[in-house]
């Protein structure tokens, strides 16, 4: 509302955060551009790999959409006990590794898994996880969860007097979808899926442990082929340009389509309701809900049981793993943090900078390494950098999730406090210690916790860059899955998992002490 | 010679607003006018959170239009927020001697002695959300008092109070406040506010500020804009 912004904290460090993220994206990206071999144009298998990436996304989408609708649909009208414990439980698989969930779903679904013991027994055919299945299986997994949570936010964008009135009017079930539900999924359900289609298209580590062979192959994991097997830098560098304009894309539609679709807001208590009292609507639910929790929890249960009697036949690298996953979670979080604080504070004037940090949402942790490798290589050894790049790049990819947790909080504080820290001249590194860090500690915390979690669980980058001596601990995890060690992975998972929960855990707990108002 | 605002334009949201006026040294001078007319807009330029199109705020004859507001010999207290929620009531009461914290002994007895007087003795190491609402408003008045600045603005920081409370609060800031000589200027809703306190009144309507007038004299015989006003 005033005329000019409240002069207690500068700008300009925001800006120059926001331009070491555009220079880190943009430049990373420049130097694959201008390594891209174009006149070799894309091969057939290229064209399989774009197909194949697009395809599985979209599935991915829709599966996780369609199935969400019913089970957001249950925990909007029904009050149960557990439901909070439930709605907290489709927040995890957001921080939760991917080849933990893999590992998981291995051990229900694979080729020796729970279901097709079942099945031999039935006398039925075994069930391939491996391939088209495998991947969208995972990425319904992971991204069922958020699905949920977007649409029953937007169920709960319907006021309660709107149901009560429905109610007055004596409205049945089918009213209630024609009135009032179907104009609200109509709304919500594509930026739903334009999400989730866009973060199925940039995923890697599913399709590096599920999917791969020529009928299963990704963009990201063929630039991975093309990095790490064929050290062929042009094509890497060219499928990197085609991975980032689909990605980039498709990230601009979900911006579009999901607009404030809010990212972990508050899950309030049900509204109360009168309709769809009957026998079978509350059977129907239940099942929904019950089912949804089973396919969430089944393959997690599973990874607690194997990872237990895996811990023991767990060889030192994982240890050694450990640590450096550790290192690597932690530098990730203070760059994070050293990136996004300034960023926030500068938001307060040009909200514009918020955008800025959404970035990162299309930009390829891959290609962000690729073009790091091409910069690097020259130089050093880029094996020997394989740690540092990771923390990095970890950190600007958990810089969107951060800023949109941190922007508007800094804003709030400098709204509600600008005025009263300039009139008493409360301005710079004091306004930071005294006002600015204890008003966002619960938010420092969350978003601190977020990333850490993040880039502890990453099988991204340091793929592409690792040598044999140092791996973060989900790389390890890979190559004993990859050498057959299951039990020893199944170790290694358990531990990722402690760990990557620790981590967030310990950062939103810091954030939540002393912040009692 | 005291607070002179001479030629003052500038322009919010697209609204304009003017002010042409000067305030006594020591005067108490009510801020009467209907809401959205400018009422928080004259405090707001005078504290420096506003920066004028044109014109000059001066003190005591020295300019202070570009001064950073807490440069200015200012001290304000708004409608909500005057006190930092984390920190002690000590400690918000602190700011106003340093803003960061690093107090002597002797500061810290200040700031004891500011407490006692607005009548929180021994309540410095609670924080503001365990006060109730008119002793959050007496810990923002204390440190007000510890800010010494010759200017004190008040923007309706009262209005949250019920009738009672507001009354006593006024009647206690008039008391303290009589006591170091500042200039007090106080945004109001209620002409009783401004005949309680104070004996001239700044009317502000349609984005101008009017030149102070006696308060009685103006109630008496109010303009056209603020017989609308008080209906």
């Amino acid at each position: 509302m005033a005329a000019r912004a409240q002069p207690v904290a500068r700008v300009w460090p925001g800006i120059g955060a926001a331009a070491v993220v555009a220079a880190l994206i943009l430049g990373t990206l420049a130097a694959v551009a201008l390594r891209a071999e174009a006149g070799r144009g894309l091969s057939p298998s290229d064209w399989a790999a774009l197909r194949f990436t697009v395809m599985q996304a979209a599935l991915s989408a829709v599966f996780s959409v369609v199935l969400a609708v019913p089970v957001a649909r249950a925990l909007a009208r029904r009050a149960f006990a557990g439901r909070q414990a439930f709605i907290t439980l489709l927040g995890a698989p957001f921080i939760l590794p991917v080849i933990v969930a893999v590992l998981g779903l291995l051990a229900v679904f694979g080729r020796r898994g729970v279901l097709n013991a079942g099945l031999e027994a039935l006398g039925m055919p075994a069930v391939q996880i491996y391939g088209l299945f495998g991947v969208v299986l995972a990425h319904v997994f992971l991204n069922l969860p958020l699905a949920v949570r977007l649409i029953l936010q937007g169920w709960q964008t319907i006021p309660a007097e709107r149901f009560r009135l429905a109610a007055s009017l004596d409205f049945g079930p089918g009213d209630m979808w024609r009135v009032l539900e179907r104009p609200m999924l109509l709304r919500m359900v594509p930026g739903a899926a334009a999400v989730i289609f866009a973060i199925c298209l940039s995923s890697f580590a599913v399709v590096l442990t599920l999917g791969g062979g020529p009928r299963a192959t990704t963009v990201e994991l063929a630039i991975y082929h093309a990095f790490r097997f064929d050290f062929d830098l042009g094509r890497a560098a060219l499928l990197s340009c085609l991975q980032i304009a689909v990605a980039g894309a498709a990230a601009l539609i979900a911006l579009r389509l999901s607009g404030q679709g809010g990212f972990g807001a508050g899950m309030g208590r049900p509204v109360r309701r009168w309709d769809a009292r009957g026998a079978g609507f509350r059977a129907m639910d239940a099942a929904f809900i019950g089912a949804a929790a089973l396919f969430l929890i089944v393959p997690l249960a599973m990874v607690l049981r194997d990872g237990i009697e895996g811990l023991g036949q767990m060889p030192a690298d994982v240890w050694r793993a450990a640590g450096y996953s550790i290192g690597v979670a932690l530098v990730s979080t203070v760059l994070m943090l050293s990136l996004a604080l300034p960023m926030a504070v500068a938001s307060a004037r040009w909200q514009g900078l918020e955008a800025a940090g959404l970035m990162g949402i299309a930009a390829s942790p891959l290609v962000m390494g690729t073009g790091l490798f091409i910069i690097v290589y020259p130089f050093a050894d880029p094996g020997a950098w394989a740690l540092a790049v990771t923390a990095l790049v970890n950190a600007v990819m958990s810089l969107p999730f951060a800023l949109r947790v941190l922007a508007p909080a800094a804003r709030d504080c400098i709204a509600d406090y600008g005025r009263l820290s300039a009139s008493l001249g409360l301005r710079g590194r004091h306004w930071l210690r005294l006002v600015l860090l204890p008003r966002l500690r619960r938010p420092l915390g969350f978003a601190a916790g977020l990333a850490a979690a993040l880039s502890m669980g990453d099988l991204g980058v340091i793929a592409l860059f690792s040598d044999p001596e140092r791996a973060t601990l989900p790389l390890q995890m890979y190559r004993l899955m990859g050498s057959y060690r299951t039990e020893a992975a199944s170790g290694a998972g358990l531990l990722l998992l402690a760990l990557t929960l620790a981590v967030f855990w310990g950062f939103d707990k810091a954030g939540r002490y002393g912040a009692d108002d | 010679m005291a607070l002179t605002i001479e030629g003052l334009r500038l322009r919010q949201e697209g609204f304009g607003f003017a002010a042409d006026l000067e305030v006594t040294e020591g005067a108490r001078v009510a801020v009467i006018g209907p809401s959205g007319a400018g009422k928080s807009t004259l405090l707001a330029a005078i504290a420096g959170f506003l920066a004028p199109e044109s014109g000059r705020i001066l003190w005591q004859g020295r300019d202070i239009t570009h001064a950073p507001p807490g440069a200015r010999p200012v001290a304000i207290l708004f409608q909500d927020n005057n006190l930092f929620p984390h920190l002690s009531v000590a400690q918000n009461v602190g700011l106003g001697i340093r803003p960061d914290l690093k107090l002597s002994a002797a500061q810290r007895a200040q700031v004891e002695d500011a407490l006692e007087r607005v009548g929180l003795a021994g309540m410095g190491a609670r924080r503001p959300g365990t006060l109730s609402g008119g002793q959050q408003s007496r810990a923002a008045l204390a440190r007000v008092l510890v800010q010494d600045r010759p200017v004190v603005l008040l923007d309706e920081p009262f209005s949250a109070l019920g009738p009672a409370l507001r009354n006593e609060m006024l009647d206690l800031m008039a008391t303290l406040l009589g006591g170091t000589g500042a200039t007090l200027l106080l945004v109001s809703h209620d002409p009783a506010d401004a005949r309680r306190i104070a004996e001239q009144t700044i009317l502000v309507a349609e984005g101008v500020a009017h030149p102070p007038r006696e308060t009685g004299a103006l109630f008496d015989d109010p303009p056209e804009v603020l017989r609308d006003y008080l209906g």
